[in-house]
C-alpha cells in the first residue's frame, strides 16, 4: 500500500435506521463504492472511490444516503490550500498533466450575477405575456446591408442563408464520443421539438441522427472526424471549431478505449485508435486561411448553409471577431472560459481565457464601431445557467446563446467533474452500454424541452416587465442593465451604468 | 450641457423619457394656412404637457427660399455663433441670414439666440465630398451639434421649419409668432419630460433635413435602436426617443429608399403570427424587412406624427399603447393624441377613426407621391 | 385498457420496482417500517441474465389461465383487471402452475398474490411505474 497521501474528498453517510438494504446504490454505482456485507446484512461504502455524482443518493428510495465533504483538513494556509497540496501529491506520483472535466470551479467573478435588469414603472407600461404576444423568434445569419429591388420596384427578398430559432437558445457542441448516443439523441429530439438546434461537436454525425438534420449544426474541427460531403449537407449549418472556452489553444484527445464500433464508424477512424484533434487547424494558420475554409465549406454546400466560426474568448477577442466578421462567416460563436469540457488539462481550464460577459460586450461594441455588426450574428456560450443569464447576454448584444452544461444537468449530470473517467453513472459522458442505457432519450428530451420552455417563459416574463414584446428590441439594449458592485473599468467594458445611476 | 445650463443634467447627459401630446394638420390640396390652428389644437391638451417643452413644424412655409436648406439654430453664446457661422461659411453658400422673429412672452424665458440661415452646399465642397446634397447637409448638421459647444441646429429641411422652446406649446406658438407663417401642413408637440428642467434643443419636434417627428410615449427598445443606428454615422446626442426615431426614419426612407409603408413595417413590424397569415408575397417581404432591420423594431408605447415634404405619416406602436386619433374633412386631415384636439378646430369632421396599432396613416399632397408608396387616404386603421 | 408494460431496452436491473411494489402493498405508510429487515414479497420481479433484464408482472391476459385454473373461485376478472381474493385462496398453487409468465407467487401469509395494477391499494397509479428511474416500466393503452 505504501504511503497514501490522498484522503478521500467525500464521506458517504448512510442512515442505517432508514437503509432497507435494497442494494440499488450498489447496483447503480459504476465506481463500486457500495457493497452488501453478507455477514451483517448491512450496506457499507468505500468512500475513496466516490466521485460525488449523487446517483445513489437520487435513487435511494428511503433517503438513507447523503454525501458530505470530508472535514479532514490540512493545517490552515491561505496560500497553500488543501487542493493545491493534493495536486502536488498527485503529480509527484503520476508525473502527468492534471486532467479535469466540465467548467472551471474556481471562484472567478460571474458578471451575470453582477448585472441587474430594468422594469417599467409609470412612464411606460409593462406587458403581460399571458395576454399579449411576446416574441422570441430569432434569425441568425448575415443581414443585407442594401435593399435591392427588381425592375418593378419590388424588394428582392433573397437573403444569405439563415437559421430560424423559435427561442434564442441552442445546444452547443458536444461530440458523439465525449457524450453518449442517448445523450445525443436526447438533444436532437429536444431541438426538433423546440424549433432550435443542437450541435454534433467534432465527432461526426451518427447515421441514425441524419433524420434530425433540419435541427442539427454539424461541426468541422481540427481533427476533421467524420467530415464528408453527406455530413456537411446533412445539417442546417456548419460550425468551424477554432477553439473551446474550457481549453483555448488546446486540441482534444478521445482515448482509444472509447472508440467502439459505432464511434469508429461515425468518426471514420480505426477501431480503438486514439482520436486526436490537433491544437490548431493545420490548414488555418491565419485569418486569410480561415476565409478559405469558410468558402470551401460554402462551395461544398452550394451556399445554402450559414457558416459558424466558433472561438474561445481570449484576450484580444474583439480583434479576432472583427477578422472573422470579414471572413465571410455568417455567425460567430464565442465560448467563455467557464465553458465545460469532457476533458481538459486542469491548468488550462482554470487559467486560460476570459469571461464570456466581457468578451461579448467588447466584441459587440467593436463590431458596431466598425459598422459590421450586421455582417454576422453573435452566439455566446460558456456557462449560461438560467433564463436571466440568457436575457442579460442578449441585452449585452448577443443574438442567441449556446447552452451545454445546463442541458447536461437537465439530463441528470450532477457536475461531479469526472467525465474523463468514462464511468458516468448518469449515462451521459460514457460509452459503456450498461451505463449509456441509463439515459432514456424519451425522458432526456422531455426534460430538455421542459427546461428550455421554462426559460422561455421566464424570458418572456422579464421582457414583458421591461415593456419589450420582441426579442430584437432587447438585443444590445444595454440601458436595460445596471452593474452592481462593479468598478469603473468593468462597467466601461460592459458598456453599462452602475445601479442607481 | 456644456456650462450654458447648470441645474440638473440635460438632454445628451442623461436619457430622458417623456409623455406628451401631439397633433398634426395637413391640407391635401396644398392650401396653406397659418400656425394658429395647430396652436388651438394643442392648447386643448394643455394637461398632457408640463411646460417643459413645446414646438411646431410647418411645411411649405418658405416658398421664396424653397430650394435652400433653412437652418434654425440656437446659440448660447456669441463665441458659439461665431464658430458655427465660420463652419457654415466654410461649407455652404449663405443666401440669407436673420434672427428668427419672436415676441416677448411672460411664460417663455431664458431664450437663447435664435437664428435662421438659408443655405446651399458649396459646389466645390459638395463635389469633393462625393455625397449628395442631403447627406452632405445632414453630416454638417450632425457635426455642428456634436462638436460646437453652445450651438444647436434644430431645423435643417427645405421649405419647412421647426420652432420650439421650453414652455407650454401654445405659448411657444405665440412666442414664435406662428400666426405670421403659412404652411400646407403643421405638426405640434407638448412635452411632459419626467426628469429634467427641459432644454430648448430638447423640445420637440426633432428634425433632420425635412423629416420632423413629434412623439408621445416612451420606447423600451431605445438603446437597441440607438446602438444600431449609430453604426451608420448618426450620433444620438440628445438621448431622446424622438431623436433616434427620426434617425431611423431618415436611414430607412432616405438612405435605404424604403417607402413610408415599408418603414412602418420595420419600426412597427407586424407580429410573426400576423405575418404568417399574410399572402406568400407579403409574408416574404415582411419577413425580409423584419429580419434585415431587426434592430430597428421599436417596442414600448409610441404614437408619432412624421412630417416630410409633401405629407404626414402617423403611426402607433404595435399594441397601440398610446392614443392616436385621425379625422378628415374636405381636403384636410387631422391627427392628434385626443379627439378633442381635433374637434376644437374641426367640430364636424366627415370621418373620424382610431388607427390600429402598427398601421400607418400616410397622407400626401394631391398629385404628389410620398416616397415610393404613393398612398392616399384612406389607408388603414379603419 | 391501460396495462403495465416493460421496455427491456431501458431496464437497468436496479430492482427498485420490487421494493416500491412490496411497500405499496404492505398497507403501511412508511417504507422503512414496511421493508426494513423483512423478507421481500413483491408482485413484480426483475428477471436478469447477463446484461439483459426486465421486470415481470401480471399481463392481465384476455384469456387468463390462472382464472380458469383456480379451484376456489378466488381469481376473478372485472373490466380486464384480474384480481385475487386472498380470503378465498386455498393456496393450491394451481394458478402458479398455469401462468406462463410466472406472474403469481405466494404472499407472506402463504396464499397467492399478484399484481392488481395498484387498483386495489391506495396508490392510484401503479407504483412500479412511478418509481422506475428510467421509464422502463410504463402504464399505457396499447
Amino acid at each position: 500500500m505504501g504511503i497514501n497521501y490522498l484522503y478521500p474528498d467525500f464521506e458517504v453517510v448512510r442512515n442505517q435506521d432508514r437503509c432497507i438494504s435494497c442494494r440499488v446504490c450498489e447496483r447503480q454505482c459504476a465506481n463500486e463504492v457500495h457493497s452488501f456485507d453478507e455477514a451483517t446484512g448491512r450496506m457499507k461504502a468505500d468512500e475513496s472511490k466516490c466521485v460525488n455524482c449523487h446517483r445513489c443518493v437520487s435513487l435511494c428510495p428511503t433517503r438513507a444516503l447523503k454525501i458530505v465533504k470530508t472535514d479532514h483538513t490540512f493545517k490552515e494556509n491561505a496560500n497553500w490550500k488543501g487542493e493545491v497540496i493534493q495536486d502536488i501529491y498527485r503529480q509527484a506520483e503520476s508525473g502527468g498533466v492534471l486532467l479535469a472535466s466540465m467548467g472551471t470551479p474556481k471562484d472567478y467573478p460571474v458578471y451575470w450575477d453582477k448585472m441587474l435588469v430594468n422594469a417599467s414603472q409609470v412612464t411606460n407600461p409593462s406587458i403581460d405575456p399571458l395576454r399579449e404576444p411576446m416574441e422570441t423568434r430569432t434569425y441568425l445569419g448575415q443581414k443585407e446591408s442594401v435593399i435591392k429591388r427588381d425592375a418593378n420596384g419590388k424588394i428582392i427578398t433573397k437573403t444569405a442563408p439563415q437559421l430560424k430559432l423559435e427561442i434564442p437558445i441552442m445546444f452547443s457542441a458536444m461530440s458523439y464520443g465525449s457524450i453518449s448516443y442517448n445523450a445525443h439523441k436526447s438533444l436532437a429530439l429536444a431541438a426538433q421539438e423546440l424549433g432550435i438546434y443542437y450541435n454534433t461537436g467534432e465527432g461526426g454525425l451518427h447515421e441514425d441522427f441524419y433524420q434530425y438534420g433540419k435541427n442539427t449544426i454539424v461541426q468541422v474541427a481540427s481533427g476533421r472526424f467524420g467530415v464528408h460531403p453527406g455530413y456537411l449537407n446533412a445539417g442546417a449549418a456548419i460550425e468551424i471549431k477554432m477553439g473551446q472556452g474550457a481549453k483555448p489553444g488546446i486540441g482534444g484527445h478521445l482515448p482509444g478505449s472509447k472508440i467502439g464500433e459505432d464511434i469508429s464508424k461515425t468518426r471514420m477512424i480505426p477501431l480503438h485508435s486514439d482520436a486526436i484533434s490537433p491544437a490548431p487547424h493545420h490548414d488555418i494558420y491565419s485569418i486569410e486561411d480561415l476565409r478559405q475554409l469558410v468558402f470551401a465549406l460554402k462551395e461544398a454546400t452550394a451556399y445554402t448553409k450559414p457558416i459558424i466560426v466558433k472561438v474561445a474568448a481570449v484576450h484580444n477577442i474583439s480583434a479576432i471577431a472583427s477578422g472573422i466578421a470579414r471572413s465571410g462567416a455568417d455567425i460567430i460563436a464565442i465560448d467563455g472560459f467557464r465553458g465545460g469540457t469532457g476533458a481538459a488539462p486542469a491548468r488550462t481550464r482554470d487559467n486560460v481565457g476570459i469571461p464570456i460577459e466581457l468578451a461579448l460586450a467588447s466584441v459587440d461594441e467593436r463590431l458596431r464601431q466598425e459598422g459590421i455588426r450586421g455582417n454576422v450574428s453573435l452566439v455566446v456560450g460558456g456557462s449560461i445557467r438560467s433564463s436571466s443569464d440568457v436575457l442579460k447576454a442578449i441585452a449585452l448584444g448577443a443574438d442567441a446563446v449556446y447552452v451545454a452544461t445546463s442541458a447536461l444537468i437537465a439530463l441528470g449530470c450532477h457536475l461531479c467533474r469526472t467525465c474523463h473517467s468514462g464511468k458516468c453513472n448518469w449515462g451521459i459522458a460514457t460509452q459503456n452500454p450498461e451505463l449509456v442505457k441509463r439515459l432514456n432519450p424519451e425522458v432526456g428530451s422531455e426534460r430538455l424541452v421542459n427546461l428550455i420552455t421554462a426559460w422561455n417563459h421566464e424570458l418572456k416574463e422579464m421582457m414583458g416587465g421591461m415593456g419589450i414584446n420582441s426579442i430584437e428590441a432587447l438585443r444590445g439594449n444595454r440601458l436595460m442593465l445596471r452593474g452592481i458592485g462593479l468598478h469603473e473599468t468593468e462597467l466601461n467594458i460592459l458598456g453599462i451604468k452602475h445601479a442607481g445611476a | 450641457m456644456n456650462g450654458y445650463h447648470q441645474r440638473t443634467p440635460l438632454e445628451g447627459e442623461v436619457r430622458i423619457p417623456s409623455g406628451c401630446a401631439i397633433s398634426g394638420i395637413i391640407s391635401r390640396s396644398g392650401k396653406r394656412f397659418s400656425g394658429r390652428e395647430a396652436i388651438s389644437s394643442i392648447a386643448v391638451m394643455h394637461d398632457r404637457s408640463n411646460g417643459l417643452g413645446g414646438g411646431f413644424a410647418g411645411y411649405g412655409i418658405y416658398p421664396e427660399y424653397a430650394d435652400f436648406y433653412a437652418l434654425h439654430v440656437f446659440y448660447y453664446s456669441s463665441e458659439a455663433k461665431r464658430s458655427c457661422e465660420d463652419f457654415l461659411e466654410e461649407h455652404f453658400d449663405l443666401i440669407n441670414l436673420s434672427k428668427i422673429p419672436t415676441t416677448k412672452h411672460h411664460a417663455i424665458t431664458d431664450e437663447p439666440l435664435i437664428w435662421r440661415y438659408f443655405v446651399t452646399p458649396l459646389p466645390t465642397k459638395l463635389a469633393s465630398s462625393q455625397l449628395d446634397e442631403n447627406e452632405y447637409t445632414a453630416r454638417c448638421v450632425i457635426k455642428i451639434n456634436r462638436e460646437i459647444d453652445g450651438a444647436y441646429v434644430f431645423s435643417s429641411g427645405k421649405n419647412m421649419g421647426v420652432f420650439k422652446a421650453v414652455g407650454y406649446p401654445e405659448d411657444v406658438g405665440e412666442f414664435y409668432r406662428l400666426d405670421d407663417y403659412e404652411g400646407y401642413s403643421w405638426t405640434v408637440h407638448g412635452r411632459y419630460p419626467t426628469n429634467t428642467p427641459g432644454w430648448w434643443g430638447g423640445a420637440h419636434p426633432f428634425s433632420l433635413l425635412d423629416y420632423s417627428v413629434v412623439h408621445n410615449g416612451e420606447i423600451s427598445s431605445y438603446d437597441a435602436n440607438r446602438r444600431f443606428i449609430e453604426m451608420f454615422g448618426y450620433s444620438c446626442t440628445l438621448m431622446t426617443d424622438t431623436e433616434v426615431i427620426t434617425y431611423m426614419i431618415d436611414y430607412l426612407h432616405r438612405k435605404q429608399g424604403l417607402s413610408f409603408e415599408e418603414v412602418a413595417n420595420v419600426i412597427a413590424a407586424p407580429f410573426w403570427s400576423t405575418i404568417e397569415r399574410k399572402s406568400q408575397e407579403e409574408k416574404e417581404v415582411c419577413t425580409y424587412l423584419r429580419n434585415t432591420f431587426a434592430s430597428m423594431l421599436i417596442t414600448g408605447p409610441f404614437s408619432i406624427i412624421l412630417g416630410f415634404s409633401g405629407g404626414l405619416m402617423a403611426l402607433n406602436d404595435r399594441l397601440k399603447l398610446r392614443s392616436l386619433v385621425a379625422a378628415e374633412k374636405d381636403d384636410r386631415v387631422y391627427l392628434a393624441s385626443e379627439e378633442a384636439a381635433i374637434r376644437v378646430i374641426c367640430p364636424e369632421p366627415d370621418r373620424l377613426w382610431y388607427p390600429s396599432g402598427g398601421k400607418p396613416v400616410i397622407v400626401t399632397l394631391e398629385g404628389q407621391q410620398g416616397g415610393q408608396d404613393g398612398h392616399q387616404l384612406p389607408v388603414s386603421g379603419l | 385498457m391501460k396495462k403495465i408494460y416493460v421496455n427491456e431496452q431501458w431496464c437497468l436491473a436496479c430492482h427498485l420496482c420490487e421494493y416500491y411494489c412490496a411497500y405499496a402493498n404492505s398497507g403501511l405508510s412508511d417504507m422503512v417500517q414496511a421493508l426494513k429487515d423483512k423478507p421481500l414479497h413483491p408482485r413484480i420481479q426483475v428477471e436478469q441474465r447477463g446484461t439483459v433484464s426486465f421486470a415481470v408482472n401480471c399481463r392481465h391476459c384476455s384469456e387468463p389461465l390462472c382464472l380458469k385454473s383456480c379451484i376456489a373461485g378466488a381469481i376473478t376478472e372485472k373490466d380486464g383487471l384480474i384480481v385475487i381474493d386472498q380470503d378465498k385462496c386455498v393456496g393450491c398453487y394451481s394458478c402458479i402452475m398455469a401462468c406462463p409468465y410466472g406472474a403469481l407467487m405466494p404472499s407472506e401469509s402463504g396464499v397467492m398474490q399478484k399484481c392488481e395494477l395498484c387498483a386495489t391499494n391506495s396508490h392510484g397509479l401503479p407504483v412500479c411505474v412511478q418509481g422506475c428511474p428510467n421509464q422502463a416500466i410504463v402504464y399505457e393503452e396499447r
